[in-house]
């Protein structure tokens, strides 16, 4: 059955279609091409052959940054799946005043990584909100140097990202909260299981799906990790340029006339690679899971 | 899949002894809280409060504090003791940080414009029009979710340069004017309206665009704000993209500018502070203003995507 003339659809369709293919489909495929060639941000370059993927085996810069993108994904896995499914759990019941805990939980979410990164150099700085009250109350003799040593600096990244990502991770698990039954809550409350019983065999198992869907998230996120470090660092990547993320990488060789696009492509491909692999992981997990 | 929830959302009416005629979704005790647990919660809900908002109060702390005030002292204090607004003026004199603003404003808008139109059009198209290549269609918008935009952001750069439009702020607005999830969030919002409105509105001789507008549309307004209301806040927000786009200083969004306040002025933390809650406290008012319309998207199943 049809209600309309052919082409109502497409006309339809056609301006986030174009959309689509002009700034997604064809930079994806322009993306291989250029790392081909030593294009430069102004404009010009040629066809280098492999020379890019060549350089990207004796890249000092991009080993660090891969395994600075592992350790904040290890990190950020565990506290970012677990810590919001908690919040959600606290902020679920329609308590007086519950309206504006959930939105002032979701601040950090809303304001920008530079606000927030900004806001918390401040707090970790040598003479910062963090050293001042730890001095005070004699746990270290001096002040830690969160913001210039190479893991501190990124241990400063993965909190302020975890701490970023507590609302948001809890609003997608309290939307999730509502599917699941609460006639297994009551029943099992009847049968005499306790709030902690409840949820590790009621409210985890029923919020299961999301949680995997939730890993996918931190992990692709975690691996495309930007501005935290970059302000945290000043821009400048940690002691040696050790505090870079593969995409920090990608922007150096964006801009300027030491700028090469080309080399900026091929660590976009190698970027492509590392986040789908977890994806898939994750997702072929999930479905062995569902299977069982 | 969504519930539907109770269109006029009454006020809860705690009437003890009485249940409730029907209970609210998303609550899964019982009808009545323990007073104990009430407690136990509320320190709770004010211990992570305290995580979650304490660092932005610091902050607005800092840029009240006077400048004669100790603002290293061992023993933190909250309130400014010589309160002063002057550090936001000698911010705004030094950094023509209004200027950023407004350039931020402009891509929002460009941004929010764009997708709320282009992904309900689509959204609509995809859901409630049968056509040939619809699956295709819709294949390729799920496809383009599984790829980071930070793989082609150098690639979509080049795209924009040959366009013209570098260094320029359609230049930053333009790539995120209609986003692909936002077209899925829009077709997922159309399809959970029954079939039979829009044939009932066929028999009576509606077209398509008439389906659209008066049927279609006012049934996914949740949705339509839960769209608008993520494409402002990643619009304003966004650093990556216009840093690489930009390159002329007046151009500037607020959040490229702001990475320069903490080379400027790195010897004085007050007047950072007062920078990053001038970007900061906008957003925050649009936030706190629309999240009931936020909250309300969220129930009927937007952000589960």
């Amino acid at each position: 059955m049809r209600y309309h003339r052919w082409f109502t659809p497409w006309v339809l369709v056609i301006p986030a279609l174009t959309w689509l293919l002009v700034f997604n489909l064809w930079p994806s495929i322009n993306t291989v091409i250029l790392s081909f060639t030593n294009a430069r941000p102004i404009g010009g370059g040629h066809f280098v052959g492999l020379k890019n993927f060549e350089t990207l085996l004796h890249d000092e810069q991009l080993r660090w940054a891969l395994l600075n993108s592992v350790i904040y994904m290890v990190v950020c896995l565990p506290f970012l799946t677990v810590l919001p499914l908690l919040l959600a759990v606290l902020v679920e019941k329609k308590l007086p005043g519950i309206t504006f805990f959930r939105t002032a939980f979701y601040t950090p979410v809303v304001a920008s990584a530079v606000v927030v990164a900004l806001i918390w150099q401040w707090i970790l700085d040598d003479r910062g909100l963090v050293n001042g009250l730890a001095e005070k109350l004699g746990v270290i003799s001096g002040p830690l140097p969160f913001l210039s040593d190479q893991w501190l600096l990124l241990l400063s990244a993965i909190s302020l990202t975890i701490w970023k990502g507590l609302g948001y991770y809890m609003i997608i698990y309290l939307a999730a909260l509502g599917n699941v039954g609460r006639d297994l809550h009551e029943a099992a409350a009847v049968d005499g299981a306790g709030p902690f019983r409840r949820f590790v065999h009621i409210t985890i198992p029923g919020v299961r799906g999301t949680m995997i869907l939730i890993s996918i998230l931190i992990s692709v996120s975690a691996l495309r990790v930007f501005s935290e470090l970059f302000i945290l660092s000043g821009g400048k990547g940690g002691p040696g340029g050790r505090d870079n993320s593969v995409v920090m990488l990608i922007q150096q060789y964006s801009q300027g006339f030491e700028g090469n696009l080309g080399y900026a492509s091929a660590l976009s491909i190698v970027l492509f690679f590392v986040t789908v692999v977890p994806m898939l992981v994750l997702a072929r997990l999930n479905r062995r899971g569902a299977e069982a | 899949m969504s519930v539907v929830t109770d269109p006029a959302r009454p006020a809860v009416v705690k009437s003890p002894g009485t249940p409730p005629a029907k209970r609210r979704r998303g609550s899964f005790g019982f009808n009545t809280v323990s007073p104990r647990e009430k407690v136990v919660r509320y320190v709770l809900l004010v211990f992570v409060l305290l995580i979650t908002i304490g660092p932005f109060l610091w902050q607005l702390s800092t840029s009240l504090k006077g400048s004669g005030e100790d603002i290293y002292t061992r023993i933190p204090r909250l309130l400014p003791a010589q309160p002063t607004f002057g550090h936001y003026k000698e911010v705004t004199d030094t950094i023509p940080v209004w200027d950023y603003a407004r350039n931020s404003l402009v891509v929002a808008v460009l941004v929010v414009g764009g997708n709320v139109i282009g992904s309900s059009l689509a959204g609509f198209a995809l859901s409630r029009l049968q056509f040939r290549g619809r699956r295709l269609v819709l294949g390729l918008f799920l496809a383009t979710l599984v790829l980071p935009g930070e793989v082609t952001i150098i690639s979509q750069y080049v795209t924009v340069r040959e366009f013209g439009l570098a260094n320029t702020l359609f230049g930053v607005a333009l790539p995120g004017m209609i986003g692909a999830l936002n077209v899925l969030l829009m077709y997922n919002a159309f399809r959970s309206l029954p079939i039979e409105v829009d044939q009932a509105a066929v028999v009576d001789g509606a077209n398509a665009w008439q389906r659209f507008l008066y049927i279609g549309l006012p049934s996914v307004r949740g949705t339509i704000s839960v769209v608008a209301i993520f494409a402002f806040i990643g619009a304003w927000d966004d650093f990556l993209w216009p840093l690489i786009v930009l390159t002329d200083p007046n151009k500037y969004t607020l959040t490229v500018g702001l990475q320069y306040l903490s080379g400027t002025f790195s010897n004085n933390p007050r007047l950072i502070a007062a920078g990053t809650m001038i970007a900061f406290i906008p957003i925050v008012i649009v936030f706190a203003t629309l999240q009931r319309f936020f909250f309300k998207g969220v129930e009927e199943g937007a952000v589960k995507g």
